[in-house]
């Protein structure tokens, strides 16, 4: 078994954290830049330089891209052979976002009871872990500060198999023209299908945090991802929502096997800010 | 649609009715921060009948949870949220002579309709554009809801803060004109 230490785990979350909130990816600035040039809208045009700049402010004086800094979100793989020691994995990470919103003066967002109290718990945790044991002795951290804007813009719906292509394709349109301007276009959607409800909905976030411009490697969801895409540019919604042919930047598709009887579908939404960041250790 | 107009808050209902859905604009001046927790304290008050912790006659609230201000800095990053979320609250605000609100995305039809009713306008700022908008605040100062946190009441003096009428005080709206032209 390979040791690996809370601190080093702590240091490491908490890095990726700074860093998703302060630098947006490039594969997100090339494609805002991209469509600077296809925006048929003059104020389309001028709110994508400003988002264009914002992200160099951002980056430059290492400030938050966004104030909405985020529920703390990660994707960890475990290594079956690697070993954590001197202290609890879970808190570990919980430390980290504590040290990185308070640190790098990020917004803390959490309220800890979600009906009754809705409290501040002032330090951004605790955080959402979704882990998955993998061969290797390594650990994989994937991580993503969500905005609410567009989190709460995102929807599930348990098709028919009968609905097939054309109700998976209706559903994500309509998410997305109901959402309007809400959740800060140009937007990233991930999509998942199939599995359960769970399932589909972790497929949907997982698919948010996919490069720009990489395609899921079946030409068929491939191909139905450049459609759907071309279908929403086609809404009108345009950069902030003003109208223009920029209102979404992607759309990622993810699937898995799932009942005889269901086509579960979620569509999860991810304003122009899509923060991620991974390392391994 | 005029571009650039500056406008210092407070605001007149001479100045709002001038403003077209379309125009973009600079405000400079002070401004008050209210979102979800606070807009729920701020009703609280007016159904018992007491005076709220700043007068809302000709002001302008600004929907927005900063983040917290590193040091040299007047105010964190403060891009908009989204104003559906203070609907149930905002026609008791503009009864209460509420002029401008600032935000992003849509609104419900009673806020509209009290719009109309009151002469009021809706501006809109470039969600995620936080670091941006952030330079033009020049002081940020809480003055109630301290407890809040990101949520509390601030009082923020802003220079040509960049924004755009989205839902003029005849009830035009820009996030329904705007893409119709580009519907496909």
């Amino acid at each position: 078994m390979r040791e690996i230490h809370f601190d080093i785990i702590r240091q490491t979350v908490k890095e990726l954290f700074l860093k998703a909130n302060y630098i947006i990816g490039d594969d997100i600035i090339v494609k805002l830049k991209e469509s600077v040039q296809t925006e048929e809208s003059e104020s389309g045009k001028v709110i994508l330089e400003q988002i264009i700049k914002n992200n160099e402010i951002a980056k430059n004086e290492r400030i938050a891209a966004c104030q909405d800094t985020g529920l703390a979100v990660l994707f960890v793989k475990l290594g079956q052979e690697a070993k954590v020691v001197g202290g609890d994995f879970n808190e570990a990470i919980n430390q980290a976002v504590r040290e990185a919103y308070i640190e790098g003066y990020l917004r803390k967002s959490v309220v800890d009871d979600p009906l009754f109290d809705r409290k501040n718990t002032n330090d951004n945790t605790p955080a959402i872990i979704h882990l998955e044991i993998v061969p290797g002795d390594k650990i994989h951290f994937l991580v993503t500060p969500k905005g609410f804007g567009s989190e709460n813009m995102s929807a599930l719906k348990m098709l028919k198999p009968a609905d097939g292509i054309e109700g998976v394709k209706e559903f994500i349109v309509e998410t997305v023209k109901k959402a309007g301007p809400n959740p800060c276009p140009p937007i990233v959607v991930g999509v998942g299908i199939g599995g359960t409800v769970e399932k589909a909905a972790l497929l949907a976030k997982k698919a948010t945090l996919r490069r720009v411009g990489e395609h899921n490697k079946d030409p068929r969801y491939a191909r139905l991802e450049k459609e759907v895409l071309e279908k929403i540019n086609r809404l009108g919604i345009g950069p902030a929502g003003l109208g223009g042919r920029t209102t979404a930047l992607a759309v990622n598709i993810e699937y898995f096997p799932t009942h005889i009887a269901g086509l579960p579908v979620v569509v999860n939404i991810c304003c122009h800010a899509a923060r991620h960041a991974e390392a391994e250790i | 649609m005029a571009k650039n107009i500056k406008l210092k808050t407070p605001l007149t209902n001479e100045d709002v009715v001038k403003l077209k859905a379309g125009d973009s604009v600079l405000i400079t001046g002070k401004i008050y921060t209210a979102r979800d927790a606070a807009h729920k304290r701020l009703i609280d008050l007016l159904t018992q009948g007491k005076e709220l912790p700043f007068d809302p006659e000709g002001q302008v609230i600004y929907y927005v949870g900063p983040a917290p201000a590193p040091p040299g800095y007047a105010s964190g990053s403060a891009g908009p949220t989204t104003s559906y979320r203070m609907d149930p609250y905002t026609p008791q605000l503009l009864d209460k002579g509420l002029k401008g609100m600032i935000g992003k995305g849509l609104r419900s039809q009673e806020v509209v309709e009290s719009m109309k009713k009151n002469k009021a306008v809706y501006f809109g700022a470039v969600g995620g554009a936080a670091a941006l908008i952030a330079k033009s605040i020049k002081k940020a100062e809480i003055i109630a809801y301290e407890d809040l946190g990101t949520e509390a009441i601030r009082e923020m003096e802003v220079e040509d803060f960049p924004a755009i009428v989205i839902i003029d005080s005849d009830g035009n709206n820009l996030y329904e004109t705007g893409p119709e032209k580009y519907r496909k």
